[in-house]
């Protein structure tokens, strides 16, 4: 079982771990070296410099070409997020011209890590794969010798969202993230949940579980936005099965307030979130909970979640969401014991006990908490082991 | 205590969850209320899946559903305790 999380007395918590801390102070728990398409274009350039350069990390994306106001601001906040974020030690961004190029390269050259663009017009594929290898070669070579250190569960940011949620996501697998984030929380770690269109009948809740009403106002005009510009401009029957979705209705779940009652399990009894950012924004009000206004889709929100600077994820299945991300570990709970049956590769922590009745939710909070320090220590989870690396960026409105 | 067939999440609520997998209809199910850990038993009127829900009460159509305390929708037909209840029977006040 865990060590319960409580300070000894000297400030520390007893909960520690290793990591590597990186330029800007923050720590990873992983030591990436990414090749960052600027946009789909550069895609093959990238996939190209990762296979010539063994231990780096390509990920292709669908975006930015004609992105523009608020939909371009968002694409660039994720793409130099996912570079900034402490899992990544070093990065080649290639991009087919070179001012956008620069745009993220300065970006993600803020956090004081290695960081280097290149430009493919006015030279090809072929040379800038040639330029980029040579770089992303001395980035892995240098990374692989950087050491760890010992470091606080403070250090720590743990972001949250579940997927394929059926009812027992809300008796076991959600309440045993919100009891995590009870006990760590208070520790000075960062969480953040979000999942804007999920929170529909539980939005009077929601609103309450801000630090204060000015947030708690600000919050409620993030989700009433969402209600009023894109529900109500776009809604038909039940979202046409997307909210809830055809896998959340074979798991007994019917109504969208059922499933944003179970979502909300996630945040626990006590903790009380203390700014609302916007897709991929950083969060900077210091430690504890943050709401992230993102789409309900699994791959996009981790992914927006991991661009804001979140180094572990804890994600709540019922049905068996199989989701991971290329450079955060996606920690996989399930109380639904026929998922621990037939998906068990998926599962990284089984709290099915919990509907058996033999296992307690601070029992699982706490078996939860271990394996958050066993992931930042360096276990690969079952989305890693299986090269699960979805990185989907969320798209506001039809490029021009 | 056995492992309970059906879990309860507030005292208000009028819906169970089904946690075993295999429920046949008839089975006298031990529910238990996970908010203060009490328990009380309820026959099972169909065959119902895991995770699926079952109706504490007769609930009329129109009438609001309850589960975590909190409005989860509205029965769209007269539903008898014991009965499945799920987009048959129920649907969202939303959209």
């Amino acid at each position: 079982m865990a060590k319960s999380a409580k300070s000894n007395g000297n400030g520390k918590s007893n909960l520690r771990f290793s990591g590597w801390r990186r330029e800007n102070g923050r720590v990873g728990v992983r030591n990436h070296v990414l090749i960052l398409p600027l946009d789909d274009l550069s895609n093959a350039a990238c996939e190209a410099v990762a296979n010539n350069i063994k231990g780096t990390l390509a990920i292709p994306h669908a975006y930015g070409r004609l992105q523009f106001g608020e939909d371009l601001e968002t694409f660039f906040r994720t793409l130099i997020g996912t570079g900034a974020n402490p899992n990544v030690a070093a990065c080649v961004v290639i991009g087919i011209e070179d001012g956008w190029t620069k745009r993220v390269t300065d970006g993600i050259a803020k956090t004081g890590k290695p960081v280097t663009g290149f430009g493919i017009e006015l030279n090809g594929d072929i040379a800038t794969i040639a330029k980029a290898s040579r770089v992303a070669k001395d980035y892995v070579q240098w990374a692989s010798e950087l050491q760890k250190e010992e470091c606080d569960i403070s250090d720590l940011w743990v972001s949250t969202k579940c997927g394929e949620s059926d009812t027992t996501t809300g008796l076991a697998s959600c309440p045993t993230v919100g009891n995590m984030y009870d006990k760590l929380i208070p520790q000075g770690i960062y969480g953040v949940f979000g999942e804007t269109s999920e929170i529909t009948g539980g939005e009077h809740l929601a609103k309450e579980r801000a630090i204060n009403k000015e947030v708690g106002e600000k919050w409620y005009k993030v989700w009433k936005a969402y209600q009023d510009d894109v529900i109500e401009a776009h809604k038909t029957d039940d979202l046409s099965d997307s909210q809830p979705t055809k896998g959340n209705i074979a798991g007994g779940l019917t109504t969208i307030e059922e499933k944003a009652l179970g979502n909300l399990e996630k945040i626990g009894r006590q903790c009380r979130y203390i700014d609302v950012l916007a897709p991929a924004e950083a969060p900077a009000k210091g430690p504890g909970l943050y709401y992230m206004d993102t789409s309900s889709a699994a791959a996009e929100c981790v992914t927006l979640m991991a661009a804001a600077g979140y180094a572990v994820h804890t994600f709540p299945t019922g049905q068996g969401n199989i989701i991971g991300n290329p450079i955060v570990p996606v920690i996989k709970i399930t109380g639904n014991p026929r998922t621990v049956r037939t998906m068990s590769e998926h599962v990284d922590l089984d709290v099915s006990g919990i509907l058996r009745r033999d296992m307690t939710i601070p029992d699982a909070g706490d078996a939860l908490i271990e394996m958050i320090m066993r992931t930042a220590n360096g276990r690969l989870t079952a989305a890693e082991a299986l090269g699960h690396r979805e990185y989907s960026l969320t798209k506001l409105y039809r490029s021009a | 205590m056995s492992a309970p067939q059906l879990l309860v999440h507030e005292k208000k609520d009028t819906v169970g969850v089904v946690v075993i997998e295999g429920l046949k209809a008839g089975t006298d199910m031990t529910a238990v209320i996970t908010a203060d850990n009490s328990s009380f038993q309820i026959a099972a009127k169909m065959d119902v899946p895991i995770g699926h829900k079952v109706a504490l009460v007769d609930i009329k159509k129109g009438d609001t559903v309850w589960k975590y305390g909190q409005d989860i929708g509205k029965a769209v037909a007269d539903i008898k305790k014991g009965d499945h209840v799920h987009t048959h029977n129920l649907k969202t006040k939303r959209w």
